[in-house]
């Protein structure tokens, strides 16, 4: 493990460590590969079969996706749009909100500044579970609760997406170029949208994607604000369905198949786009951890 | 002729003092036109439920005579009700092992994957952050069917050796069953986090210790370290809050473990149970807000230990 100046040059290899490594990869992907081959399999093959790491006889995907995209009704394919749904309205809207404030903290000294930016500080430690249980009291009252907005207007809120912007707005649009766009004419709303925000972009995408990822997996708001089933996520559909597949064990063993296809599916989209996207992931986690 | 000349030169300051004035009052309209629509959504949607639970949480109803003001009536009988305290004490627990577990995981593959450059710690790199894109609700399930005596993988494993399988959904093991699932589920997302960190220290510090004879176990300890305690700091912050909360794992297992996972098994999970299932919306938004002081203390009294507070924000 000493380093010579002749090993620098030369990649390290330290295949010790390497294979450490891979044991934890092993560990990381097997639920996923336990996930891949049991939704190739029928319920018989499911608890029937012998080897439970590895494919049945016969591999039956199509079967298995038509019956999830029927069971019901089609209600899986509704939980997939609305948390589509869900995580779009609350993504775009928490960004917009959060790149708008995180510019004004950084970039404005209006009065109340110091004061409102400690109390935005302070919200980062509030646990967003405990606003759960008065949320849903003041949204039943308004006769929000069980509608699409019982959902969406709460994952508005982001602290730390504004924390992050104001941070990154800081360091990264320079007072003077925004002071030269103001001199050669441009009004604040001008300078903002075609100055600051282009600089902006890198933390923009960032802030997007984490807070879509928070609309996209949560699950105890939409668990409390919406009794009908038609307005769920995928998240707590899936429970529901576990919920029900576990209280009467023999006479939904079908269910189980399609519970296993459906947690497949459902993280299909978010395993492309974290993969597509991923450079972003990091420049925005490094903003936030760094500093 | 000097009078005209100093009156015309106080107007000019008092033209300026007067401009400078439109500046300033400019720069907080502007300001609080950015920052107001999210304070507009803060104040609706944090400090006004904030409120009401407070509000709520110092009410009871009762069966007969209606609701009625009982002042911390609600927070005498959370913190001497054995099921509430009970969920607390799970929680520390579980934080006290599951968050230096994790941490040390993360810690050690980022400083793996840092250290060694080759295609295969690249991939790995990719593959451990993988399941932080998985939401913790479908986690919980995939980790379900794993354990699962039925459809599991372990009867098999176990088996190879002629030993029984372990049983995750006992009242013994539970405990084991969820802190495996919360590594799996956050270890690769704290090592990002780290390995940001570490990519963002200069390589020629390094060098200089290299010259002066440290291996590289050495700079890991002492150079790299140290250099990422901030970062380090911020994930344990993060993940103290998120554990003090825990809910979603064991809401999603409790179907499968039957018997062992009580619906006041964390305290998150009695605050739902309490509001949503025996319609007590005030002792659970009592339970809420007393978790709610539970973090609140944990955190500064950690923050404050570590003195570390002003590199932190």
């Amino acid at each position: 493990m000493t380093g010579s100046a002749g090993a620098r040059r030369r990649p390290q290899r330290h295949l010790p460590l390497q294979i450490f490594l891979g044991f934890l990869v092993v560990y990381f992907l097997v639920p996923f590969w336990w996930v891949i081959v049991n939704s190739s399999k029928d319920a018989p093959g499911l608890f029937g079969g012998s080897n439970t790491l590895w494919f049945a006889d016969q591999v039956d995907y199509f079967g298995n996706l038509q019956r999830l995209f029927t069971y019901d009704g089609g209600i899986y394919g509704r939980w997939i749009l609305n948390s589509t749904l869900y995580a779009f309205a609350g993504g775009i809207g928490a960004t917009i909100l959060s790149v708008m404030a995180g510019y004004g903290f950084a970039k404005y000294r209006f009065a109340g500044r110091r004061f409102s930016f400690s109390v935005l500080l302070g919200a980062l430690m509030v646990p967003a579970t405990a606003l759960v249980i008065p949320t849903f009291m003041m949204f039943s009252g308004l006769g929000l609760t069980n509608t699409i907005w019982a959902v969406i207007l709460p994952s508005l809120l982001n602290p730390f997406g504004v924390y992050l912007m104001h941070v990154y707005a800081r360091d990264a649009v320079p007072d003077e170029i925004l002071d030269a766009a103001k001199v050669d004419g441009a009004g604040e709303l001008r300078t903002f949208l075609q100055v600051a925000f282009p600089l902006m972009r890198p933390a923009v995408v960032t802030v997007l994607l984490l807070s879509a990822v928070a609309s996209w997996n949560n699950y105890f708001l939409p668990l409390a604000m919406l009794s009908d089933n038609r307005l769920f996520p995928v998240t707590v559909g899936l429970g529901l369905w576990q919920g029900i597949a576990s209280a009467n064990n023999s006479g939904s063993t079908s269910l189980w198949s399609l519970i296993i296809l459906g947690a497949l599916v459902s993280v299909i989209p978010l395993v492309i786009a974290f993969f597509t996207l991923q450079r972003h992931w990091r420049g925005g986690l490094s903003v936030g951890g760094l500093r | 002729m000097t009078l005209l000349i100093e009156e015309s030169a106080s107007s000019t300051q008092e033209k300026t003092r007067k401009v400078r004035g439109n500046v300033r009052l400019r720069e907080h309209l502007m300001g609080w036109l950015f920052v107001g629509p999210f304070g507009i959504v803060f104040l609706a949607l944090l400090i006004a439920p904030l409120g009401y639970a407070l509000y709520l949480s110092l009410w009871q109803k009762k069966l007969i005579g209606g609701t009625s003001f009982v002042f911390l009536g609600n927070y005498v009988k959370a913190f001497t009700d054995p099921t509430f305290l009970s969920g607390v004490w799970f929680v520390v627990r579980f934080s006290l092992v599951a968050i230096p577990l994790q941490i040390l995981v993360a810690l050690a593959m980022a400083l793996i994957v840092d250290a060694v450059i080759s295609l295969f710690t690249r991939f790995s790199r990719l593959m451990i952050f993988l399941p932080y894109a998985i939401p913790t609700v479908i986690g919980a399930v995939m980790w379900g069917f794993l354990y699962s005596k039925s459809f599991g993988p372990l009867t098999d494993i176990f088996g190879l050796f002629g030993a029984p399988a372990p049983d995750f959904f006992s009242k013994n093991l539970i405990f084991y069953g969820l802190i495996n699932v919360v590594t799996w589920q956050w270890a690769g997302y704290y090592m990002i986090i780290l390995y940001a960190a570490l990519q963002g220290i200069d390589p020629s510090l390094y060098e200089a210790a290299r010259m002066d004879g440290a291996s590289s176990w050495q700079i890991a300890l002492r150079i790299k370290i140290p250099l990422i305690a901030p970062a380090l700091l911020l994930i344990l912050v993060f993940s103290l809050i998120g554990t003090l909360q825990f809910f979603n794992e064991p809401q999603i297992l409790r179907y499968l473990a039957a018997g062992t996972i009580a619906p006041g098994f964390t305290p998150n999970m009695y605050a739902y149970q309490q509001a949503f299932g025996l319609a007590n919306f005030n002792y659970g938004s009592a339970i809420s807000f007393a978790l709610g002081g539970v973090v609140f203390v944990c955190v500064y009294a950690f923050l404050f230990f570590t003195r570390k507070r002003r590199s932190f924000f």
